[in-house]
């Protein structure tokens, strides 16, 4: 993986010295508030409701054991020992109090870790498909892209100002596992006529208050075009972006008015403008780091410990099904570690659990840790003879939840709990029902099941693209709950569809049960997911078992 | 007569470490909600608000919040208020925790 060369390392010292500063003259009374705010917010530090907030970038995701410890430390050092990820595979600290924040982004930067960017109108944290480098389908791993997107759009100084923030999302598969269709740029990769690797473009893509689904505004970019144009994209949002109206400053709303076609011209043009300027410096940079991302020395060495293990264990083969996804190389499996033990918080990982995950990466994952939007932790190449010990390590600190993909691996944004903006909660809804369904024995049987809640109109929890999702909205001083359905955050994305009334804080478990129920009663079989069901029959019996009184009214 | 004032008090987080602090009658921030000084009367809301404006080496973000007299004190109306008394619902982490001690 990348490591920080002394530019980047003096680029990061630099900011943290001059943050400190920053945080000095605030306390000793320098710096209004009102001066500092955009300040700490471009050292990533909010203010939340009982404290203050760190959110630190982790990079496309990616990590290794020597970061994956420094942030345990941080957790233990200046936290309340844990942390928390994030649907933008970033972490969050959720306690720092503001004279230490100095301290931690020192640390961080020990092993080049920043909070950069993670906030502002700005290029924020460029995500990426969580199995990158990993996946069987990829036509090439994503993350030297990405590298570039990030040294490319840190400090640009075109780009510090934008109508609004700003988020792109890379994969390297045809299966889109990073919602690239709900970012303001999501590139994929694919191969044209002649077989050369390039990105389809899409552009305008957003959740939120008004959530799009992105459209394709380049079918085929060679990948050497990918600077310019990403910055001719930038360039004519930062001009033609509307600044008169915060709820219509991303770019779906001007992509959306302007029209499609008309931003393509102007994109081309400006593509066209700028294109010379690139002499190749950005290829030359891209190749050192592709040289950085070069694949570990996969391991060759029998399998069949772990082909018995699978056989003997009922417990370990119930993981092995859920958690793994296949490697391009046989011999080798993608782990996925949960982090939703039932009645657990959505991405919380203790210090402990961190230090045990880089422990695992560093014995027998090649070093090698993911965070998944889906708040999970990756081990993205674990020789197969060596699961059943990474699986007894696992279960000694509870992150061995055999529930990868099913209904109690929800993805749940912190809502009232912590976040200032929120307008109900997210977290205890996530917690029941996790419990609800653990209780009931039934997740393994409903099968895959994706159920994404957000605790406001703002999405971080990606309910729109939930099979279920799940919005907690604030009705007249009360927490209520409305439920979409049909949502799909893949490449055959769609935004769901509101199912009608919310439901209040203690009628939502039992609505999402006897949602779950219809699905179950109605489906063709184990084979029929959720989604497919859905899309087959229709809102109408799902509908009919949320509201039954209504159902009644009808029928009498 | 005037549309009736609905009581208030003066809410803010305290600038070293973000917990949430009310004003109380005496010019104090407490951490405790029923320690604050409850106002019902919209003239003087705007005076205490903008005293507490003139704090930016104490607290940060100001703002008057719904509260009504209850046995013990002010008490907080909205939801979003009774949280911000106690802390987070999924750890025993902020207020509740210090209470407990
Ligand atoms: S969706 Fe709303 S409540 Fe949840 S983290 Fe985002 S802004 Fe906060």
């Amino acid at each position: 993986m990348y490591s920080y060369n002394d530019f980047d390392d003096a680029f990061v010292r630099a900011r943290v010295a001059q943050f400190t500063q920053q945080v000095e003259r605030r306390i000793d009374g320098s710096l209004t508030e009102d001066e500092f705010r955009p300040l700490r917010l471009m050292n990533g530090l909010y203010l939340q409701l009982h404290a203050y907030m760190l959110r630190v970038a982790i990079p496309y995701g990616t990590l290794d054991s020597a970061k994956m410890r420094q942030l345990a430390y941080i957790a233990e050092r200046w936290d309340k020992g844990y942390g928390h990820f994030t649907t933008r595979q970033n972490i969050q600290y959720n306690w720092p109090k503001l004279p230490d924040v100095p301290a931690i982004l020192n640390a961080l930067a020990d092993v080049g870790m920043h909070a950069i960017q993670t906030s502002g109108n700005c290029v924020r944290n460029v995500t990426a498909d969580h199995f990158a480098g990993a996946a069987a389908d990829e036509i090439a791993d994503p993350r030297p892209v990405a590298e570039l997107l990030r040294q490319w759009s840190t400090d640009h100084p075109e780009f510090q100002f934008l109508p609004r923030k700003f988020k792109i999302a890379i994969t390297g598969s045809p299966n889109d596992r990073a919602v690239t269709k709900a970012h303001d740029i999501g590139l994929r990769m694919v191969r044209n006529d002649k077989g050369e690797p390039g990105f389809e473009v899409i552009v305008g893509g957003g959740l939120g208050r008004t959530p799009m689904i992105g459209k394709v505004v380049r079918e085929f970019l060679p990948k050497a075009d990918l600077l310019p144009y990403v910055e001719a994209i930038l360039s004519v949002y930062n001009s033609f972006g509307r600044r008169d109206n915060k709820y219509k400053a991303r770019i779906k709303i001007t992509v959306h008015e302007t029209g499609l076609d008309k931003i393509r011209e102007m994109v081309e043009a400006r593509f066209a403008e700028i294109r010379p300027q690139f002499t190749g410096v950005d290829q030359a940079l891209l190749e050192e780091i592709e040289a950085a991302f070069a694949p570990p020395q996969f391991r060759n060495a029998p399998v069949d410990a772990y082909e018995d293990f699978y056989k003997a264990d009922p417990v370990f083969r119930a993981w092995a099904d859920t958690n793994l996804t296949q490697h391009r190389n046989d011999s080798y499996a993608i782990v996925t570690i949960s982090l939703k033990a039932h009645g657990a918080t959505p991405g919380d990982a203790t210090a402990e659990q961190m230090r045990v995950m880089a422990d695992l990466a560093e014995r027998y994952g090649h070093d090698e840790l993911r965070i998944s939007h889906e708040q999970n932790v990756i081990l993205p190449h674990v020789h197969k003879s060596d699961l059943p010990a990474v699986h007894a390590e696992l279960s000694k600190v509870g992150l061995a939840t055999a529930n990868v993909g099913l209904i109690s691996d929800i993805i749940a944004c912190p809502g009232m709990d912590y976040c200032a903006l929120a307008t109900a909660r997210s977290i205890p809804v996530a917690q029941q029902i996790a419990e609800r369904f653990n209780e009931l024995k039934l997740e393994h049987d409903i099968g895959p099941l994706k159920l994404k809640i957000s605790g406001c109109i703002n999405a971080c929890g990606h309910h729109h693209v939930g099979h279920i999702g799940i919005l907690g909205l604030d009705r007249a001083g009360v927490e209520n709950y409305q439920i979409t359905l049909g949502g799909d955050g893949t490449e055959t994305a769609a935004v769901g569809e509101r199912a009608g009334p919310g439901f209040a804080y203690d009628e939502i478990v039992p609505a999402i049960e006897r949602l779950v129920g219809a699905y179950l009663e109605h489906r063709e079989g184990r084979e029929e997911t959720f989604l497919e069901a859905y899309r087959r029959l229709g809102p109408a019996p799902f509908k009919a078992a949320l509201y039954p009184d209504e159902a009644e009214q009808d029928a009498a | 007569m005037s549309r009736r004032f609905t009581p208030k008090v003066v809410t803010a987080n305290a600038l070293l470490e973000g917990d949430v602090v009310y004003l109380t009658e005496d010019d104090r921030w407490t951490r405790h909600h029923h320690e604050a000084e409850l106002i019902d009367d919209e003239a003087h809301a705007t005076l205490r608000l903008l005293h507490a404006q003139s704090q930016p080496h104490l607290v940060v973000g100001p703002y008057l919040a719904d509260a009504v007299a209850g046995a013990n004190g002010p008490e907080p109306t909205h939801f979003r208020e009774v949280f911000r008394t106690r802390g987070p619902s999924n750890y025993p982490h902020g207020k509740q925790a210090e209470a407990a001690r």
